[in-house]
């Protein structure tokens, strides 16, 4: 395996487990306080509209010219890894509260048992439409990459792949555990997968607008340490600033987000 | 007409996310690149460049938001 194949096998898996982390806390939630069977035909129905627009745009990425491709694909792979770094950055600095499953779970299992009564012998159109969506928002942003980084490279098989064994190490996972799994190190997974974004967003961008990388290919050896370089030195400022603000005047002036 | 709203916010929040200077800021800096590479001068240092600015400013700008709160 490559290097650049290398990259897409980790960041697609790292992505697709972070994002069904947080699927399988909806799913698990709805499917035990409701109805199991219409939480799974929500999922199922989410897979197949995510199935088809992967068929879909799939083609239609790869027939068009690799230099407006990667012009594109570098845009967009950009603007989401920066989002996700940033985001990451800012958990990580202690300025913004880390996203935690327990929570997110204590609150689905609160609203699904506040929407009523279950008839157990039909379908539960409050436990369908909950996982559907949750599978659905959370499966796009795993559909952009996979269909983003797999047509690039000409290997949208691997990138579904690497997506696969990630859906399905978390279900297991779930399963084992029948709880959500709040101890995955998920600000850690989101803070690689942004700058493995970023990285190849950069790379493929800059060849897309007609720049030539020094060493071609192995640029991305320097790109993915200087960015992780970059981001942990980001962050060790801002959690220094905090530490200054904190003793200047008190521990309760510093506000999380 | 509520729907297209919806979609189209959707559609917003999800490309563009938390910071649409960041977005706008990817747009420009690829099209620098693009104008530079033109000519007989490297590019391919713009982008790494925009980031390390880009990053750096939007984290910034939500640090002094937090703080302010």
């Amino acid at each position: 395996m490559s290097g650049p194949e290398l990259g897409l096998a980790i960041s697609v898996f790292l992505a697709c487990a972070v994002e069904a982390v947080e699927a399988l806390t909806i799913v698990l939630a709805v499917g035990y306080t409701r109805s199991w069977r219409s939480s799974l035909t929500g999922v199922g129905a989410a897979v197949l509209v995510l199935a088809a627009l992967t068929a879909a745009l799939g083609p239609a990425l790869t027939a068009l010219p690799i230099n407006v491709l990667r012009l594109i694909v570098g845009a967009l792979l950009l603007i989401f890894g920066l989002q996700w770094l940033r985001k990451a950055i800012l958990r990580a600095a202690g300025l913004k509260a880390l996203h935690d499953e327990r929570e997110a779970y204590e609150q689905e299992l609160s609203a699904a048992r506040a929407a009523g009564s279950v008839d157990r012998t039909r379908l539960d159109p409050y436990s369908f439409t909950i996982a559907f969506k949750g599978v659905l928002l959370e499966g796009l942003e795993v559909v952009f990459i996979v269909l983003t980084f797999g047509a690039n490279q000409h290997n949208i098989g691997l990138a579904a792949v690497a997506a696969g064994v990630a859906v399905l190490a978390v279900v297991v996972a779930g399963i084992a555990v029948h709880s959500p799994l709040s101890r995955v190190p998920e600000n850690t997974m989101k803070f690689a997968v942004g700058v493995m974004l970023t990285s190849f967003g950069m790379f493929w961008g800059a060849t897309g607008a007609g720049a030539s990388w020094p060493g071609d290919d192995a640029a991305l050896l320097v790109l993915v340490p200087a960015t992780l370089g970059v981001s942990v030195g980001i962050v060790a400022m801002l959690r220094r600033r905090r530490r200054l603000a904190s003793a200047a005047v008190g521990p309760e002036a510093v506000v999380r987000a | 007409m509520r729907r297209l709203e919806a979609f189209l916010r959707f559609l917003w929040d999800f490309v563009v996310g938390d910071d649409w200077r960041i977005a706008a800021g990817v747009v420009v800096a690829l099209g620098i690149t693009a104008l530079v590479a033109d000519t007989s001068l490297a590019a391919w240092w713009i982008l790494p460049v925009a980031v390390i600015v880009l990053l750096g400013a939007s984290v910034w700008h939500a640090a002094r938001s937090a703080r302010s709160t």
